[in-house]
């Protein structure tokens, strides 16, 4: 066995999870569920982002970056999932519906 | 000498009534209109007093109109021998048909429009004679030819007379294409298209050059003197009113073509082929014309063939070396031409328009000055001694018996011809018994006074003596030696012609019916002008405007140009309405859109960050 | 050691992760987005990121999850119903995911071949080093967040209110 994983490895999990948070979006038909899948996308890349910056290492502030903006992705995710929530509660106000695929008033 | 006052003061006439005429009164409008023309003739008379004998050109140049490269054309006018005689002629009978009209045009509508055309007329005529160089010329050339349009068509809801203008205009056009064909060949020879310069070297150019020049010029002449092939427009140009009749197709217009063969005479001198060309059109057309005017029964009809006719003539005199001959005649026939035309007008203005000669007769003794006027011109245009058209139609015969004895005969013939045809329309107007339905008046006397004036000079216009006064102007000319059993034998054609019309409608009228319906084939050709115009209509007019219509405009521009376009419109909407698809409404597809995008982002990407396809760092 | 640590957090959170996609109830799919999320957590610490790993835990699976279970018990969502369709996800969906993974996952592979991850192998992660750069170089960003979680206060608030009547 190995004493130590392999960076790629963390890179395919994130990969990994990432396309299925893609699947999840495209194959689910609930709103919620789309919605935490987007969540799930952004998870993946914020492990891809502290792998980097464990790849550039060190005290220095170079290292660090990956990590501020994963730090970053999570406030913008939080501030996200509170306004979308609240527009998916205002669409089922309105609509009664939580099907994507009943939304498409934008239709050609 | 102020040379530019001749053409301007009708230029100032026609401004004058063209912008303001529809406010004046018709007295305001004559006197502008008459005015400038009879001001014009009196500056004619007295800058030519003025010059003295004229021995060489007196020229004025005024501006430099085109200065481009070599080409340097002037506003130059030049007085000489040829053009005093010419100029004297347009601004003499011009007032004369002027003062008339103002007569014959009193009831009708477009008076002011009528006078200003009439000036404008003038104005370009004036440019053509005074001008000194072939450009300038050309400029008047097309001034009268629109102007014989406007006139033409000038009752213009009437659809035979905007026919007849538009056939008038296009055929002259066909001559000018000609007429270009030769200033451009002039130009690129010669370097100038000054007379004097081009007439300089003249004689030392290629004679293969001259004949070409002289044929295309020929073509010009063609057109605007309605010889044969371009005839057809003047007998429909009686579509106007009389005047312009008698002043453009008589006088002045029609006699530009054979100015302006005379005016380049060094050309001809030395190009024999065309002069024989020129010799032979004329003498076939005086002949064809004139038959065809034998039978025709509209009164103005008869004098439109006899006009083809008698340009027959003056060109058969140029054309066999006599250009003062063919000059002269130019002269008696804007006389005794003229005045058949006013008359003609006289008798349709008593009989209030009608122009048939068949509703005609008897008219002798109801409306006489018209009567005793026209019969002055007819014994003119018979040839019949000592009067003007004997003169000068004498002295063109004997140059074609001296140059081709065939033209000659033909000649005589012809002079036969008019003779008849003349006096068979005189008799069967103004002799008989009165056939129609109309109350004849005499005219008043604002019209028969030009036509006393006019009878006056047909009678004795034959002693100014043209020729001695061109004597020396043209050089090179071949001596024509006295002949007077020849003279003799041309009167006997007159006189010949004049007692067979005689005979056939003075004694025994019903003989021209019968002979009429027993030669029923040469008098239906006759009738009918040979068909001509049918022939033009069904092999030119008729392929053009077919292909016009089908290929050009049906094919090429409604089919190539707005079919591209439009199918460019078309184009852009059917990719438009396929990609419409895309925009379904639906969030997962858009959501797989970006996914495509994205992917095929990524692999260019890594494709881009490999040095080589298939190898990574 | 490490390696193991690392395979079955993995394999948790791949679990997760599939179970939250397959999942037709949406309080079942919220669970197990939590599993991920704590799973994702070890494996930050694995890396260093400690402050991460303990933000992940308190904000990610602590408040955006249960503002999650929050809104799917507000709404009564049940199962789901298979209803509509798309052409082009029918079509398109699973090759462009096929090939998402698989290009993702070939490129991966060949980039930084001898780096290797083992606890303790970076030290920067840690509350002190965070709160240097994010209040010394990277201030204005950190300035600009407090601005937008304010604006999504707003709108959450604008948003879900009932209707006056």
């Amino acid at each position: 066995m190995l004493a130590e994983v392999p960076i790629s490895w963390f890179l395919t999990l994130s990969a990994i999870l990432f396309a299925l948070g893609v699947a999840g979006f495209l194959f689910r038909r609930s709103i919620i569920t789309v919605f935490m899948s987007i969540e799930l996308m952004l998870n993946a890349v914020n492990l891809s982002f502290v792998t980097f910056s464990y790849h550039h290492g060190g005290a220095t502030h170079q290292g660090i970056e990956g990590h501020l903006f994963a730090f970053f992705v999570m406030v913008v995710a939080a501030a996200e999932a509170a306004v979308g929530l609240a527009i998916i509660l205002t669409i089922f106000k309105n609509r009664q519906t939580l099907n994507i695929d009943d939304i498409e008033s934008m239709k050609n | 000498m102020a040379l530019w006052l001749i053409p301007i003061l009708p230029f100032a006439g026609f401004v004058i009534n063209g912008l303001f005429g529809r406010r004046f009164s018709k007295a305001v409008v004559n006197i502008v209109a008459i005015g400038s023309v009879v001001l014009a003739f009196a500056w004619v008379l007295k800058t030519l007093l003025g010059l003295g004998s004229l021995e060489t050109a007196a020229t004025e140049h005024y501006f430099t109109w085109i200065q481009s490269g070599n080409l340097n054309i002037g506003c130059d006018f030049a007085v000489d021998r040829l053009t005093a005689i010419m100029l004297l002629i347009v601004t003499g009978i011009g007032s004369l048909i002027h003062i008339y009209a103002m007569g014959y045009m009193a009831h009708e509508g477009g008076y002011y429009r009528f006078f200003a055309y009439m000036n404008l007329f003038m104005f370009f005529m004036l440019v053509l004679v005074l001008a000194a160089n072939y450009l300038l010329l050309f400029v008047g050339w097309e001034g009268v030819g629109l102007c014989s349009y406007l006139l033409i068509g000038f009752y213009f809801d009437k659809q035979f007379a905007t026919n007849a203008g538009n056939k008038a205009f296009i055929v002259n056009r066909i001559g000018d294409f000609g007429f270009s064909l030769a200033m451009f060949l002039i130009f690129v020879n010669f370097g100038s298209l000054d007379f004097g310069k081009v007439f300089h070297q003249a004689p030392a150019a290629d004679t293969g050059l001259l004949t070409t020049i002289g044929f295309l010029l020929l073509v010009g002449a063609c057109g605007k003197s309605a010889q044969l092939p371009l005839y057809v427009w003047l007998p429909d140009a009686m579509a106007g009113p009389t005047p312009v009749s008698a002043l453009i197709h008589a006088a002045t217009m029609v006699t530009a073509g054979v100015y302006m063969t005379a005016r380049s005479w060094p050309i001809y001198i030395h190009a024999p082929t065309a002069m024989e060309a020129i010799a032979i059109m004329g003498v076939v057309t005086a002949f064809f014309s004139a038959s065809i005017g034998l039978v025709q029964n509209d009164i103005k009809k008869v004098f439109a063939y006899s006009t083809v006719s008698q340009l027959g003539y003056m060109f058969l005199g140029v054309g066999c070396g006599a250009f003062s001959a063919g000059i002269w005649h130019v002269m008696t026939h804007a006389f005794f031409k003229a005045l058949l035309f006013l008359g003609s007008g006289s008798v349709i203005h008593a009989l209030s328009g009608e122009q048939d000669l068949r509703n005609m007769g008897g008219l002798r003794t109801k409306i006489p000055i018209t009567f005793w006027t026209m019969m002055c011109a007819s014994v003119a245009i018979a040839g019949v001694p000592p009067f003007s058209g004997f003169f000068s139609k004498d002295a063109i015969l004997l140059a074609a018996y001296n140059h081709a004895p065939w033209m000659y005969w033909l000649g005589v013939l012809t002079a036969g011809m008019t003779a008849f045809y003349v006096f068979r329309a005189i008799f069967l107007a103004f002799f008989g018994e009165y056939r129609g339905h109309a109350h004849p008046h005499e005219s008043p006397p604002v019209m028969w006074i030009p036509l006393a004036i006019l009878g006056a000079l047909s009678l004795g216009g034959g002693f100014i003596n043209i020729p001695k006064f061109l004597e020396g102007f043209f050089q090179g000319v071949p001596e024509v030696p006295e002949n007077s059993s020849l003279m003799f034998v041309s009167i006997a054609a007159g006189l010949i012609g004049i007692s067979i019309a005689a005979w056939f409608y003075l004694l025994k009228p019903a003989m021209a019916d019968s002979l009429a319906s027993s030669l029923k084939l040469i008098y239906t050709t006759l009738y009918n002008k040979y068909f001509v115009d049918e022939i033009y209509d069904a092999t030119v007019v008729k392929p053009i405007v077919g292909g016009s219509r089908w290929v050009l405009w049906k094919g090429a521009d409604a089919g190539l140009i707005d079919g591209s376009v439009n199918g460019l419109g078309a184009a852009s909407q059917g990719a438009g309405g396929i990609l419409r698809k895309l925009q379904s409404g639906n969030i997962r597809s858009y959501a797989t859109w970006v996914l495509l995008g994205s992917v095929l982002a990524i692999v260019v990407l890594f494709i881009a960050s490999t040095n080589y396809w298939g190898g990574l760092q | 050691m490490d390696v193991i640590l690392f395979f079955v957090f993995a394999i948790i959170a791949v679990v997760c992760a599939i179970n939250v996609v397959v999942q037709t109830h949406p309080i079942s799919s919220a669970i197990s987005l939590v599993g991920v999320m704590g799973s994702l957590a070890v494996l930050y610490l694995l890396l260093g990121a400690e402050f991460l790993a303990a933000a992940q835990v308190i904000v990610y699976a602590g408040a955006v999850m249960v503002l999650f279970v929050f809104v799917i018990m507000l709404l009564n969502a049940g199962t789901e119903k298979k209803e509509g369709k798309s052409f082009a996800v029918q079509l398109l969906g699973v090759p462009l995911l096929v090939a998402l993974l698989g290009i993702v996952a070939f490129f991966v592979q060949r980039l930084f071949p001898t780096t290797t991850v083992h606890f303790g192998g970076f030290t920067g992660g840690g509350v002190h080093e965070i709160g240097m750069a994010l209040f010394g170089p990277y201030l204005l960003p950190f300035e600009v967040t407090s601005i937008l979680i304010l604006i999504a206060i707003v709108g959450a608030v604008v948003l879900a209110r009932k209707e006056m009547d």
